[in-house]
């Protein structure tokens, strides 16, 4: 039988705002246990919360990009359930009626683009967090992160691969670090994804049993986790069994998922209205303020680099993906004036140096500024390629602090000069005088081929600096 | 200078004629004395004398405001920073703030001296006093009667002048209904009007703060300086407070002041009615207008209120876990039976059968029957309140249906202690203001006399009292005590 997975996913974004979002601590991540915790956040006795406006200003940017309906009126909730890492015996949530309301996000595959939609997102406090060793049989908690501003995305079960699913998280990441909404990492939890995934016989309208998968919290382990509980599934139900609705633990050092708790072991939470906060009532204008105020979306940067800048669709989308490799981009061809050149620069080499040396964008040490100076004098012929090559790994090493220094320092300047060029070429013809009587001799189709041993020996002997163009052409003329 | 009222201690305390210490001292002996009604849960002597110390600096340097050096007590369900907070409950007998109420701030900034914290039904959660993990309180004017609740301690106090003033919160009625059980004044300002932040929450949306002292005008004065706007209390109204002594004086002539019927009928005790009765006509001599109106949801607002109160209830409360502060059991097996011991051994039984009620009222399947149709009630019974206010500038109702019961009298039969509450649930819901002030007596127990005001209009309402108690001395009358 054929099937077809349907795969929702539940994107959890800590939203980067200073402070918590009832309570003035700070949020900053990785400080000592409970040093960020004031009484709201340990849920004293008497404590209110009060709501954090830039919280709900983010989500409101959030919204507007995924084309969301923003409704006026949104208001919180708590979602009752006991557990130490939540103070107050509630989380204070969104349900009936969130903040943002239907939307959708675009996601590139290789077969075009499809459309998911968004569902809702709600804000929410996050928990603090248990820690389960180096206690001796004990839990200690810490009630730093209790507090932090959480952006819940709940998108439609639309997605039908895990390779769908990574994209939609993906495209998710580069909104909410394109709009500075949060830092998206991964590793710190600023981003956590939680999938429900079902299967059904291909063609079949009515969703199959779903599981939550949580803890999926990268975007290798989405794709791994997602196809571990996708064939889960099949061989389950192939195998006459039955898939039971449950939260399942995905589990990367083994990777595998495991069942957590079943629907029947789920918690009531008994939501109601939270009687502590007035609802959320939004005005046109401010919304409209906040719709001026967006920046350039990764869609729209892909648009432009395609339609204006003339980039292949490739190039546009690797450059779109991350808002700091975009503007790298953007400011190297606003000073060199290449968009192609600086698209194949900053996808090629630099790109290639950062995976190297295992470096972010921002760690980079050649800035767009240099980088550019670099195509410049590539684009005025000053150097050719392979010296460029050559100066822009001196640039990264250090060497020099602008392109002119190092062609200047190292003599990378390009020989154009005819006459000096011809002379290499003679000495090199003399000394392979065995080659020079085979490309005579061979077929005219054979040449080109051949011809490149002639021109390495010439650029070799010019230690680079000849014009390529200059000693072919002067060579084929020779050779005859 | 116990009998003396606020103004009159204020400029006692100006002219020279005693000290904040002499004060505070006299009160502190009273409170040791008469131990045994058990009003406070903690007397604070020795900081209270530094405070009084500190007030006399004040006053003899000229910088004291009207109420620097007065003594009062806190309900221990304000949370007091550095002193036992307990809200009458054995699972917070350990806990020590570790910061103040607005309110609490509120009036030591104003220079007042705080003697300890009253005793209160646990959680605020009761109408007798006797819920209480510390014990019952004795109501002043008879040992065998209830002081009422939840605010029983601090109505007690004051009736026993073991303090001049004290605060109070109010939910269902645990002002306003120890105030007439006692024969003080207390007001229950509008919701929004005094900062909830550091007081102990029992049901949010109608919980609110106010002063119990011996007078309207005492009251007026204390009023003036809790109420206002608090950023750290969204549900606070930002709103300007006015000068609630300045409007004391203000004539009743023309005033229309509405009798809900619903309020006068056979649940209403025959002779209490007669009280009130003689106080209308007062008010009628004094120029008000009296007309009779009607609020047929009345009887609805018990219903509403007990779901909508333990609903918020069993989510307040889930934070008391044993897990930061206050009471954890012994030698906890694991998680869940931390969680089940503490709660249980922690809680008394009307805290436990609230959390009970509320949790079953918000539960899955019966959300929409309990918890919906009592906020469409109490909508309902809002909108009843507002209609009669456009027409009346204020109402007249008992505040309880009988006096101060006797102790133990309603304590197996929960239901009986709810219908208590039928007067005074209302105005919760409602969000409005009212206030009870005493009326005369029946059989030597205390009545209390209710004004339901609009929203923001307690400088009304403390007018009227005011005026009441100008041609009155029913608040004048202190019980006996051996």
């Amino acid at each position: 039988m054929q099937w077809e997975a349907v795969i929702g996913l539940e994107v959890h974004v800590q939203l980067a705002t200073e402070s918590k979002i009832f309570s003035g601590a700070s949020t900053r991540f990785g400080a000592e246990p409970n040093t960020q915790a004031c009484v709201i956040d340990l849920g004293m006795p008497g404590v209110l919360p009060v709501l954090n406006e830039k919280a709900v200003e983010m989500a409101v940017q959030f919204g507007l990009a995924v084309n969301a309906n923003i409704p006026q009126r949104s208001y919180f909730e708590r979602k009752n359930y006991f557990y130490p890492d939540l103070p107050k015996g509630y989380q204070t949530s969104q349900m009936a009626e969130p903040i943002v309301g239907p939307g959708y996000l675009d996601i590139p595959l290789e077969e075009g683009s499809k459309r998911v939609r968004i569902h809702h997102a709600h804000l929410e406090e996050d928990a603090g967090k248990s820690l389960h060793e180096d206690f001796h049989g004990m839990t200690g908690v810490d009630l730093n992160r209790a507090g932090t501003p959480l952006l819940e995305i709940v998108s439609e079960p639309e997605m039908n691969s895990a390779k769908e699913a990574v994209a939609y998280l993906k495209g998710i990441h580069s909104i909410v670090t394109y709009l500075g909404i949060s830092d998206g990492n991964m590793a710190e939890g600023s981003l956590r994804c939680d999938a429900n995934v079902s299967v059904r016989p291909k063609g079949q309208k009515e969703l199959g049993t779903r599981c939550e998968i949580k803890n999926v919290n990268s975007f290798r382990f989405v794709e791994k986790a997602i196809n571990h509980e996708i064939e889960r599934q099949i061989e389950l139900i192939e195998d006459g069994g039955r898939v039971v609705q449950e939260t399942r633990l995905y589990d990367p050092d083994l990777d595998e998922t495991r069942s957590m708790r079943t629907k029947e072991e789920a918690n009531d939470y008994r939501y109601f209205p939270c009687p502590d906060l007035l609802p959320v009532e939004l005005d046109t204008a401010y919304i409209q303020h906040l719709k001026e105020g967006l920046p350039e979306l990764p869609d729209q940067k892909r648009q432009r680099f395609t339609e204006q800048l003339g980039l292949s669709d490739y190039d546009a989308g690797v450059l779109s993906a991350s808002r700091a490799l975009a503007d790298y981009f953007d400011r190297v061809t606003e000073i060199c004036g290449d968009a192609k050149l600086a698209a194949n620069w900053v996808t090629g080499e630099l790109s290639a140096q950062l995976n190297r040396d295992s470096l972010d964008l921002q760690q980079a040490p050649v800035a767009p500024e240099q980088l550019a100076g670099l195509l410049k004098r590539l684009l005025d012929d000053t150097i050719n390629g392979k010296a460029a090559k050559q100066v822009f790994a001196a640039l990264w090493a250090g060497e020099g602090h602008t392109a002119d220094d190092i062609i200047e320092a190292k003599g990378l300047k390009q020989v154009t000069d005819t006459g000096a060029i011809e002379a290499i070429i003679d000495d090199v013809l003399a000394q392979n005088q065995a080659q020079v009587d085979q490309y005579k001799a061979a077929e005219a189709d054979k040449r080109g081929k051949m011809i490149g041993f002639f021109v390495g020996q010439v650029m070799k002997a010019s230690k680079g600096t000849a014009n390529p163009q200059t000693v072919n052409q002067l060579l084929k003329d020779k050779l005859g | 200078m116990i009998n003396l009222s606020l103004t009159q201690m204020a400029h006692g305390l100006a002219s020279g004629d005693f000290s904040s210490t002499e004060l505070t001292q006299a009160f502190l002996d009273r409170i040791a004395k008469h131990s045994q009604l058990n009003a406070f849960i903690s007397v604070t002597a020795e900081e209270a004398l530094k405070e009084a110390a500190a007030a006399d600096q004040r006053i003899s340097q000229g910088k004291a405001s009207p109420l620097t050096g007065i003594p009062l007590a806190h309900k221990d369900i304000f949370c007091t920073q550095g002193v036992k907070t307990s809200c009458g409950s054995k699972i917070l007998d350990n806990f020590v703030a570790p910061y103040s109420a607005t309110v609490v701030e509120r009036l030591a900034a104003a220079g007042m001296v705080s003697l300890g914290k009253t005793n209160l039904d646990e959680f605020a959660m009761g109408s007798s006093n006797e819920s209480s993990f510390y014990g019952p309180v004795k109501n002043p004017w008879n040992a065998q009667a209830v002081p009422g609740g939840s605010s029983g301690g601090s109505a007690a106090a004051v009736a026993a002048r073991l303090v001049p003033a004290a605060t109070g919160t109010d939910t269902g009625g645990s002002i306003r209904q120890p105030a007439a059980f006692c024969g003080i004044t207390g007001i229950k300002p509008t919701y929004g009007r005094v900062s909830r932040w550091g007081m102990i929450a029992y049901a949010s949306s109608l919980d609110q703060g106010g002063p119990m002292a011996r007078s309207a005008e005492d009251c007026a004065l204390l009023l003036k300086e809790m109420a206002g706007f608090d950023q750290r209390d969204s549900t606070s109204i930002q709103r300007c407070v006015p000068d609630y002594p300045a409007l004391l004086q203000e004539p009743l002539q023309g005033l229309k002041i509405g009798l809900p019927k619903e309020y006068f009928g056979s649940d209403l005790n025959p002779e209490m009615k007669a009280c009130l009765d003689t106080a209308v006509k007062e008010l009628e001599k004094l120029g008000a207008q009296v007309l009779e109106v009607s609020l047929p949801l009345t009887r609805l607002a018990i219903p509403a209120y007990y779901v909508i109160a333990p609903a918020e209830a069993s989510s307040n409360l889930s934070r008391f876990d044993g897990v930061r502060f206050g009471y954890r059991c012994e030698d906890p097996k694991d998680l869940e039976d931390l969680y089940k011991r503490s709660r249980s051994e922690g809680f008394g039984p009307e805290v436990k059968r609230r959390i009970l009620i509320g949790t079953y009222a918000l539960s899955e399947g019966f959300y929409d029957a309990y918890y919906r149709k009592a906020q469409q009630l109490r909508r309902m019974i809002t909108e009843d309140f507002q209609k009669t206010l456009n027409e009346v500038d204020l109402l007249l109702a008992p505040t309880t249906p009988t006096p101060a019961f006797d102790l133990g009298s309603k304590t197996s039969d929960p239901v009986q202690m709810y219908l208590e509450d039928i007067y005074t649930l209302g105005v919760n819901l409602a969000g409005l203001p009212a206030m009870s002030v005493p009326a005369g007596q029946v059989s030597g127990r205390p009545v209390g006399m209710q004004l339901i005001g609009n929203h923001f209009d307690e400088g009304r309402l403390l007018n009227v009292a005011h005026q009441f108690q100008q041609v009155t001395d029913h608040h004048l009358q202190a019980p006996e005590l051996d």
